[in-house]
């Protein structure tokens, strides 16, 4: 067979031969790649009764499907920030002798607005809102 | 005394299997297989004792296969039902993880060993590049194996691990949504997890087994340079031994030897189970990832929220992906296009690569 003949052949079953590998990877590429997930949107959760966190204090609270830091810092003052470090993700936890916002896992440190004082967050934490309804305590998004 | 003659019967069969398999062939090859002999002939061993570790990791994952179920309500429970109910469950657990904990320092001790003993040289380089790819995978299997228990440390260890790979530039999110199976890590990153450490990494590892393997036979055990120097001013061959009996006999040996230890390892110090993750609790004080990343995970301790307007985690993934490259790179700029080894350069490469890493690991672990 001519050269020239002979590499319109090979191009095509080439071609051909890479086009079903393509088609047969498409699907599985997509397979793979989970489906996006709506869930329904929270704006607020009650993080529990006021007597039961102690000033200076903190706890995990569910915020839909994230966790929040709800703390107590004094009688009448809660603050709450989302408990996800910015770093790596990490949940963070209220570090009570020292006053502040600690991530465990690579030293991250926040104070009590969510600010990063210490340690590779490159940037603060988000805060939420917390009222008192009744005995209940409310986090909104603020 | 006459050597023992086998039985007519005996040669029947040998010759049915022969004209079958033409198994004669691979006696000739083994028969005329050598090992180099020389002071660093014991580093030899290290890919066999790899070798035969991954068997045994082969062999106790498919036990553990038989009672483990790979769900956030199930994964924790079955593990515990495998070290408390099951008759030597937790020594079955206890040998998986030991084992899966000396073949990743053993794989490690045979890859610095090639780079001292400068075995990565031409012809050579694709079985360099193969073994990094089995120690990545290695990696692969003990980050994706850690995950299964569904235990504390092992869920913000996948946390960490799987929120670094989002930090890629460009194809990040991509990819840790791939590798979570959703936006957090959950049950769609258990059972993806289980998928890669029972099916894909193992058909994987299987693949470049092969090769690694299949090149090793090809082109024979390299001698080191300083040793055919030597024997060439000698006007000698190096010296060597038969692999077989001679090097597979001492091999066998060491087996045994690595056998002991992990029975001792997995009898005296079982691997504990820890507490049951729970994506809405703090990451407990104290927390660290297995020893073998340990390095990277005190470097992305050190490194601040934003380095020369970069973000700290793109600087990190960086270097460690530079530092990664450069390494597995090491056959290109350790040796010369004439084929004769840049020795100091590579020597102290190594030596730097692993200060680096007994350093950083040794600071990770205690602070």
């Amino acid at each position: 067979m001519p050269p020239a003949r002979r590499n319109i052949v090979f191009w095509i079953f080439g071609g051909g031969f890479i086009g079903s590998l393509i088609s047969f990877l498409y699907p599985v590429v997509r397979f793979l790649n989970p489906p996006a997930v709506s869930e329904a949107s929270v704006n607020e959760v009650v993080g529990g009764k006021g007597q039961d966190l102690a000033p200076n204090a903190g706890k995990i609270v569910k915020f839909g499907t994230q966790p929040v830091l709800l703390i107590r810092l004094g009688q009448t003052e809660w603050r709450a920030f989302s408990a996800v470090c910015t770093h790596l993700s990490c949940i963070v936890q209220y570090d009570a002798p020292r006053k502040l916002i600690w991530c465990a896992c690579h030293n991250g440190q926040y104070d009590l607005s969510g600010k990063v004082i210490a340690g590779p967050p490159p940037a603060p934490l988000k805060e939420y809102a917390v009222h008192l309804r009744g005995e209940d305590v409310v986090i909104s998004r603020s | 005394m006459l050597p023992i003659q086998p039985s007519p019967r005996r040669k029947a069969i040998a010759a049915w299997f022969q004209d079958r398999l033409a198994w004669d062939s691979v006696r000739e090859f083994i028969a005329h297989k050598t090992v180099p002999v020389h002071s660093g002939t014991i580093w030899y061993a290290f890919g066999g004792i790899t070798l035969f570790l991954f068997v045994i990791q082969v062999v106790t994952g498919i036990l553990l296969l038989v009672y483990y179920r790979p769900t956030p309500s199930e994964a924790y429970e079955s593990v515990q039902f495998i070290v408390t109910r099951v008759a030597f469950g937790w020594l079955i657990r206890s040998i998986h993880i030991w084992s899966a904990n000396l073949l990743i320092l053993s794989a490690f001790v045979h890859m610095i060993s090639v780079a001292f003993l400068h075995a990565y040289r031409k012809p050579r380089e694709l079985v360099w590049l193969s073994g990094i790819v089995l120690l990545a995978l290695a990696l692969g299997f003990g980050f994706s194996g850690y995950l299964l228990p569904w235990n504390t440390i092992s869920f913000f260890a996948t946390k960490v691990g799987t929120d670094m790979a989002t930090f890629i530039p460009w194809m990040g999110s991509t990819v840790g949504r791939y590798l979570r199976g959703g936006d957090a890590v959950g049950g769609a990153t258990l059972t993806r997890f289980f998928g890669f450490h029972v099916a894909v990494l193992p058909a994987l590892t299987s693949l470049f087994l092969l090769f690694h393997l299949g090149l090793v036979q090809k082109f024979g055990i390299s001698t080191p340079p300083w040793v055919e120097k030597r024997s060439r001013g000698a006007g000698t061959r190096p010296p060597q031994m038969p692999f077989f009996p001679d090097f597979f006999l001492h091999e066998l040996m060491v087996w045994y030897g690595a056998l002991a230890l992990l029975g001792i390892l997995a009898a005296v110090f079982p691997w504990e189970l820890g507490q049951k993750a729970d994506a809405f609790a703090s990451a407990p004080a104290g927390i660290r990832p297995e020893w073998y990343f340990l390095a990277p995970f005190y470097t992305l301790k050190l490194i601040p929220g934003h380095v020369a307007g970069m973000e700290g985690e793109v600087v990190g993934l960086l270097g460690f992906g530079l530092l990664a490259f450069w390494w597995a790179a090491l056959p290109f700029w350790g040796a010369r296009p004439d084929g004769t080894v840049r020795s100091k350069l590579v020597t102290g490469g190594a030596v730097a690569f692993l200060a680096y890493l007994s350093t950083f690991s040794l600071l990770g672990y205690l602070r």
